[in-house]
């Protein structure tokens, strides 16, 4: 393994939180990674899995409602461990589930309450409707962010919290407030599937930059403009909700 | 009386839908308005009931079997043909075959019911017989969620009076056997039947679960798929067992005994789903022959009429441009795209991949995220097309695979694809309206079967 450039990332619950393809955004950091010269080594952690030593990317994605109890009670039994990485400013990009998970609860349609873990300031409640389709976002920190939803929760920030952007198209957080996704330090949770990172990369750039400088004390971009994903971001803006 | 005027009325506004270049549903929606009685009374008059096929993936091809062997051992079969697979959809056909009377003449209807659809047609008519295929991730921007999905299949079996046919290897399925099992044990429930492949071929059928289950995801990891019946070496139960697969010819466990066939049918997909129509059309026949509607249920003449079927449109479908082959293989889901790859060698074969998002294919691209592509490595892929051709170019970027064009517009890309790939064998993974797309413009060109 060459040390030197190595950066790991821990890709949470790829066993019960894996819908709506979000296993784009792993292979879109590896790839964005290696682009900037760095050598990614990927941890899976499922349910009952240790934490590797050092931890220098964590990334998750969205599941069905039946993986998600599983998940919040090893991830609540972990909870420490995380935010101990959270103050410490390991980057983190959470999804869809766990970006609720991320929060303070979900309290779900039925009325049955999920604990979160509360690196971020959000509470979700489940909704009766679902928000689905195309969504751009307006981000002061990403420029504009492509996605898509497809969620029924409906999510809330508290003042610990900032919003990733303002959604231009869509609903995001809920059907009313106008805010997409939130930020506490260095941990992001968004609703936003695609996948998020391929049609993203200056979100891929940020949790590598972030982590590269924590580790290396410094990052020199090497990857530039993706031709690619500008293409199909902009195909992706001219389509219908 | 009643069937009389709606009828009518149906055939009627069919008439002047035609005349208008207009769609095959609008008479069924017009008749299903103005009487919401007439499907159930001309479905109840039918002395075999109706046969409900449902799942996420295979419907239009595994009805088309079914109603073909029922056809060959004699019986008169009423079905959706046009793929309209929503209730509307039957009406449409039922105004099209009924008498003026209004009577559909048939021993038998076979109907493809789309999993949500399901649900209305369900509170109308009771199928006698029943056949899940798969609960896969489709177009989740409509139902929401696999679970929910899931839910609405196990109504429909819960529906279902006589047999209800599962996939023994499909998870979400088989628990829905095991759950109907234990009812009609304690009441009066319909009767279980499964499907089945034995462990070798299990392994390389990746469902859902497996593809995730393994470090890195690559389809085919481990073969968890058989969770629903247990994990013995060969696991007894299944009705028909897919034991063994050849190009063109398959080996089939029935009772205890092999029975080899050949096929017309080409792939892992189709030839499992044969299993479940073979399955179906067993517990049909065996009260077919008893009701003295049919002459023989026979394994062997069974066996005959499925390796007469061919392919329905788009699964798989075999064309010829310019002299020579021109395969249409529809893909809808990641599952579905997983077994189309792994169903269809790549070498040799010009490759053209035509994504699109109208309502019908799901608006939703993230589905790509859980394809892998790395079989189409070695020859790359020659075009790429769709109004999300660029979402296609940039997941096939990500697996290395190359890319020769990336153009939006269907006709355009059709036709650079034809002129740089003459002489070779093509294949086109499209889907839902890009297949349409492609075969009206194919059309002009060469035979294509009309739908």
């Amino acid at each position: 393994m060459a040390d030197q450039r190595e950066l790991v990332i821990v890709s949470l619950y790829p066993r019960d939180m894996n819908i709506y393809g979000d296993r784009g955004n792993l292979l879109a950091l590896t790839r964005r990674a290696r682009a900037h010269g760095f050598e990614p080594r990927v941890v899976e952690l499922n349910v009952g899995d240790e934490l590797p030593e050092h931890v220098d990317i964590v990334i998750g994605g969205g599941g069905q409602d039946s993986g998600q109890g599983r998940v919040s009670a090893d991830l609540v039994g972990r909870a420490g461990e995380f935010r101990e990485l959270a103050d410490a400013g390991t980057p983190m990009l959470v999804i869809c589930g766990l970006y609720q998970l991320f929060g303070h609860r979900f309290v779900t349609a039925s009325g049955a309450t999920l604990e979160g873990i509360g690196l971020l300031d959000v509470e979700t409640r489940g909704g009766e409707d679902r928000m689905i389709g195309n969504v751009v976002v307006e981000s002061a920190d990403f420029g504009e962010i492509i996605g898509y939803e497809n969620h029924s929760g409906n999510t809330v920030l508290g003042p610990g919290s900032e919003p990733l952007g303002r959604v231009i198209q869509g609903a995001g957080n809920n059907p009313t407030d106008g805010a997409e996704g939130a930020r506490t330090g260095n941990v992001l949770g968004s609703y936003l599937h695609g996948a998020l990172l391929p049609k993203n990369p200056a979100i891929s750039d940020f949790l590598i930059a972030t982590a590269a400088t924590r580790r290396y004390g410094s990052f020199k971009p090497l990857a530039g403009a993706d031709a690619t994903a500008d293409r199909a971001r902009a195909a992706a803006k001219r389509r219908p909700r | 009386m009643r069937d009389f005027f709606s009828a009518v009325t149906g055939k009627a506004v069919r008439a002047v839908a035609r005349l208008r270049g207009g769609g095959s549903a609008l008479p069924g929606l017009v008749v299903e308005r103005l009487d919401p009685g007439f499907m159930a009374r001309g479905l109840e008059r039918l002395p075999l009931g109706v046969i409900a096929v449902s799942g996420t993936n295979g419907k239009t091809t595994t009805t088309k079997m079914i109603v073909e062997m029922l056809e060959a051992q004699g019986l008169s079969v009423f079905t959706n043909r046009t793929g309209s697979n929503f209730s509307r959809g039957v009406v449409a056909a039922m105004v099209e075959e009924a008498s003026l009377g209004g009577k559909l003449s048939a021993d038998v209807a076979v109907l493809e019911l789309d999993e949500a659809h399901a649900m209305f047609f369900i509170e109308r008519v009771k199928p006698r017989f029943t056949l899940l295929l798969n609960v896969l991730r489709d177009q989740l921007d409509r139902f929401g969620e696999i679970d929910t999905t899931a839910r609405y299949l196990q109504r429909i079996a819960d529906a279902t009076t006589d047999v209800l046919v599962v996939n023994r290897e499909d998870r979400l399925i088989a628990e829905i056997g095991a759950r109907t099992r234990v009812r009609a044990a304690g009441t009066s429930g319909p009767e279980v039947r499964e499907f089945g492949l034995t462990q070798a071929l299990l392994s390389t059928f990746p469902g859902d679960d497996d593809f995730h289950a393994g470090s890195g995801g690559g389809a085919g990891a481990g073969a968890g798929a058989g969770a629903g019946a247990g994990a013995g070496a060969e696991r007894a139960g299944a009705d028909v067992t897919l034991v063994e697969l050849g190009k063109n010819s398959a080996t089939f466990e029935i009772d205890g005994e092999l029975h080899s066939t050949p096929l017309q049918l080409e792939g892992l997909y189709n030839t499992y789903n044969a299993a479940a129509a073979l399955v179906t059309v067993r517990s049909v026949l065996g009260r077919a022959v008893a009701a003295g509607l049919a002459q023989t249920a026979e394994t062997t003449a069974v066996l005959e009429s499925l390796a007469s079927v061919r392919p329905a449109f788009g699964r798989g479908e075999k064309l010829e441009l310019d002299g020579q082959p021109l395969e249409l293989v529809l893909v809808k889901n990641p599952a579905g795209f997983r077994l189309g790859l792994a169903s269809f060698d790549a070498e040799g074969v010009a490759v053209m991949i035509a994504v699109n998002d109208q309502y019908a294919d799901g608006r939703d691209m993230s589905w790509l995220w859980d394809v892998d592509f790395e079989s189409l490595r070695a020859g790359g892929v020659d075009t790429v097309t769709g109004t999300r051709a660029w979402d296609m170019a940039l997941r096939l970027e990500h697996d290395d695979v190359a890319v020769g064009a990336v153009e939006e517009d269907l006709g355009t890309a059709l036709a650079a694809f034809r002129s740089r790939t003459s002489g070779q064998p093509r294949r086109i993974y499209c889907t839902y309206t890009a297949m349409l797309g492609l075969r009206k413009r194919l059309s002009e060109v060469t035979d294509v079967e009309e739908i």
